[in-house]
């Protein structure tokens, strides 16, 4: 009887953000569709409380399905008979529940059978779902792929599978390979043209989460003799063919209800998506953008159950005659991880609604030509996404793994037990810091937005909002923070070495996202007044960051990077 | 085959998560004080139904409920899930209406949708606990009834075959249809809300709902799959001496407010003696008999 919905205001207060009606109309080309789909909105209020209902939905079966079965499938976990995967029980029920309510393709095209959501109250969703289970979302999330057979494929290709995935039949992107993690450009996975001009694939791929789905985009290498990733195409390959067996899954230290999966290609007919040769430049990087938001969300999702599970026990929980929670120590690590959690998903709705716009306009453009402002609108979108994203899902994913971390510390002995569902959350959050490019990686994507300015450009433009006299002390200290942020980069820049700036890159990337945050939850705030405790130790917490990175970065001095680099053995 | 399918459903006063003021001084729910609900074994009988629907294309769910207009809500709900359509039968002669007359404008309703092959039905709503309104219903329009189902198997060749639950365990029965269903809570939950039938659906209203907004109005008559019928004693010709008060014999003397007292589990030696021991002793003090 738990809807994880309702039961969280702040999801609501993001869902209503004021740009939501630009990227709304956008999205519904002016309600185009009302008289043609008789689930279609009739303006924007009608379409904003579809929204809300379909959420509400979501939440429902979160709390009611998902989330009571998320102990059981980590224990029972997928297995594999004769080379196919058979999932958990209650994956196989979570399942059928999103299938039954229509969950699947909610934000393709209803031509194509969806429901023509804005990627916000999509991501809404997957920040629900990952509450109730992590593990589960990266089934359900895989939808997204759809996105990719949607944005590059043929329109054959797309009348072809998206009303598959709208009815529920799941995806998988095969992407990474015993030699080929984060160094996607040495994937060796053959596609080969036989002389009627169809594909055949051959070779192994390995880790591909929900390996034996019903629909794969697939990486392989069609320019023979080539060894760069201008030789890699991207192509779906339908299960119904047969081809592709499961030779294992892993045992994995979290997540485990979702099957990671070694795959062989033996012959294995498929189809070519777009041009050859575009498979990693273009349409993994577009696939993989998505992929990150959606882990951004999983991140934050973790993060509210932490946050949940470590408030609950702390209230409960009595030492020296009294609940842990009044203790100060207590007390503090609570409101940390609460403003971490705030913050978190600030972020992930800021860059939720970049990608919103950007997407929009680029699927406006195959209509017709876009107007001159529009094109310049796009195109700060497009940015802004592009930065905002490796730095959302690089931020957000360590926070939902120090929360855990705290959620278990709050937790005391019993947390290290397998009693409580805090030592799931803490092994579910491992890996958001790590797939789909590790934070490390997130941060080499976000390091040229903080060298070409993009960061501070959008910090400058955030300072200029009023704020109501309570908050304007917060608000110095943002500009206070920015300074420092400012003066940290212009002394990186300074040095001109690339491997000193890849060196401070983190920190660098860290102080922009502290200082966004700040901004982001000081706008939350004016909307709403509860999100003003949060802001206040978020900042707290920021500031004292942002100092410590300054702090480091002006200390430093290039010649001590020799004690760093090489390692000595 | 194709099923015409009637599911009969109950708002109720959601009985299970009671407070101090659920009950009225004169020992009446006080309606007001709990959140009105979709009765939930009549939610396991739309599951059934909805089943059928997908295992006979071309079915279609029809959802009866009798109440106020404001009972418009569960047929909503039974829309957002995958019904076809939905009666409220809502009159004031139906008011104070016991089980008997309950299931006499029931069937009166029944009779006019016509052409059905199951009509389905929760075993009982939480507000009352009779559990007499669907096999009721069943007598008035002389059609045979399965109780207790958990699981209806098949309904093809005129016939139905029902998993029904029982003390001891499940029997697996075939009847005749026409047939009254009524099912257990022990059977499948129902599923979830549809995301695309909770967008077209979300304006379905009785006409009574919408007749001072003519905006809506003129929106619902544009789109008639929004509109939710609604009838009245006369609709469905009903004998009004038959109907609400006039057509209860039961009448409530007295309410009392019983708490239960759990006593201590007692270990009874599995011998006849004992056990013919225990059913006197329970005879004695009215707990059976």
């Amino acid at each position: 009887m738990a809807n994880f919905y309702i039961d969280n205001p702040s999801l609501k207060l993001h869902l209503s953000h004021p740009m939501m009606k630009k990227i709304v109309e956008l999205k519904e080309r002016n309600f185009a569709d009302a008289d043609k789909y008789d689930y279609a909105p009739q303006d924007f209020d009608d379409a904003m409380d579809s929204y809300d209902r379909v959420l509400e939905i979501v939440g429902e079966i979160c709390g009611d399905v998902i989330a009571p079965n998320a102990e059981d499938v980590d224990h029972q976990g997928p297995h594999v008979e004769n080379g196919r995967v058979v999932y958990a029980d209650g994956t196989a029920r979570n399942l059928e529940a999103c299938r039954k309510a229509g969950l699947m393709g909610m934000s393709m095209p209803r031509r194509l059978g969806g429901l023509n959501f804005p990627i916000t109250p999509y991501i809404m969703a997957a920040d629900i779902v990952s509450r109730a289970d992590a593990g589960f979302e990266n089934l359900w999330g895989l939808q997204d792929c759809a996105e990719t057979i949607y944005e590059f494929a043929s329109e054959e290709q797309k009348q072809k599978y998206i009303p598959r995935v709208c009815a529920g039949e799941t995806m998988s992107m095969d992407l990474t390979e015993p030699d080929a993690g984060s160094d996607l450009q040495s994937v060796m996975l053959k596609a080969t043209q036989k002389e009627d001009g169809s594909w055949v694939l051959n070779g192994v791929k390995r880790f591909i989460t929900n390996g034996d789905s019903d629909i794969h985009l697939v990486l392989a290498r069609s320019e023979e003799g080539t060894k760069d990733g201008r030789g890699l195409s991207m192509f779906i390959y339908d299960k119904r063919n047969g081809g592709v067996n499961v030779r294992r899954i892993e045992n994995k230290m979290g997540i485990k209800g979702s099957p990671t999966c070694e795959l062989v290609y033996k012959d294995a007919p498929a189809e070519l998506v777009g041009s050859t040769r575009l498979g990693l430049i273009k349409y993994v990087m577009a696939l993989m953008n998505g992929a990150r938001l959606g882990i951004a969300a999983q991140s934050v999702g973790i993060s509210e159950a932490a946050y949940r599970e470590a408030l609950a026990y702390a209230k409960d929980r009595k030492q020296f005659g009294q609940a842990i929670i009044n203790f100060p120590a207590v007390a503090e690590i609570l409101s940390v991880m609460k403003a971490k959690l705030d913050a978190s998903r600030a972020l992930l709705y800021a860059c939720s609604r970049f990608v919103d716009m950007y997407k929009v306009y680029d699927d406006i453009a195959k209509e017709r030509p876009l107007t001159l402002d529009e094109k310049k609108e796009a195109k700060y979108y497009s940015r802004l996404a592009d930065a905002f994203t490796p730095l959302a899902k690089g931020m957000t994913s360590e926070f939902c793994n120090q929360n855990t971390y705290d959620c278990i510390q709050i937790h005391g002995g019993s947390g290290f037990m397998k009693d409580y569902a805090c030592e799931r959350l803490y092994r579910d959050a491992r890996i958001t810091s790590i797939y789909e490019g590790t934070t490390q990686l997130q941060v080499v994507a976000a390091i040229r937005h903080v060298t070409t300015g993009t960061y501070l450009n959008k910090i400058k433009e955030m300072e200029e909002q009023q704020v109501l006299p309570e908050d304007e002390a917060v608000k110095n200290t943002l500009v206070f923070m920015t300074q420092q942020y400012a003066n940290a980069v212009q002394s990186v820049e300074g040095v001109k070495s690339s491997e000193y700036r890849d060196f401070m890159a983190r920190r660098l990337v860290e102080m922009a996202g502290h200082i966004i945050m700040g901004y982001l939850l000081l706008e939350d705030t004016q909307r709403d007044a509860s999100f003003r405790r949060s802001l206040n130790v978020y900042v707290k917490y920021g500031q004292a960051e942002v100092a410590k990175h300054a702090d480091f970065i002006g200390n430093f001095g290039p010649d001590a990077l020799s004690f760093y680099i090489p390692v000595e053995e | 085959m194709s099923l015409n399918i009637i599911v009969l459903a109950k708002q109720v006063p959601d009985t299970r998560n009671v407070g101090k003021d659920a009950m009225k001084e004169d020992g009446t729910v006080n309606r007001a004080a709990l959140p009105a609900i979709f009765n939930p074994e009549d939610l396991n009988a739309l599951e059934q139904a909805l089943k059928l629907k997908e295992m006979y294309p071309g079915s279609k769910v029809t959802l009866l409920t009798m109440g106020p207009a404001r009972a418009a809500e569960i047929i909503r709900e039974g829309l957002y899930r995958g019904a076809d359509n939905g009666v409220v039968l809502s009159d004031r002669a139906f008011a104070g209406s016991d089980t008997l007359a309950t299931s006499y404008a029931l069937s009166a309703a029944v009779k006019k949708i016509g052409d059905y092959d199951i009509i389905l039905g929760g075993r009982q709503a939480i507000d009352g606990d009779t559990a007499q309104v669907g096999p009721q219903v069943a007598e008035k329009l002389g059609l045979p009834q399965v109780t207790y189902a958990e699981d209806i198997l098949s309904a093809e060749n005129g016939k139905v075959k029902v998993v029904r639950r029982i003390e001891s365990g499940v029997e697996t029965v075939t009847c005749p249809m026409p047939v009254v269903v009524t099912v257990n809570g022990s059977a499948a939950d129902c599923r979830p809300r549809n995301a695309r039938a909770v967008q077209k659906y979300k304006y379905a209203a009785l006409p009574s709902e919408v007749a001072a907004d003519e905006k809506k109005k003129a929106f619902i008559e544009a789109r008639p799959y929004l509109n939710i019928g609604e009838w009245n004693a006369e609709t469905v010709e009903a004998d009004l001496a038959q109907c609400g008060l006039s057509g209860s014999p039961t009448k409530v003397k007295q309410i009392e407010n019983v708490v239960f007292t759990a006593k201590e589990a007692r270990e009874v030696e599995p011998t006849d003696e004992a056990l013919e021991d225990l059913v006197k002793e329970l005879i004695a003090n009215h707990t059976i008999g």
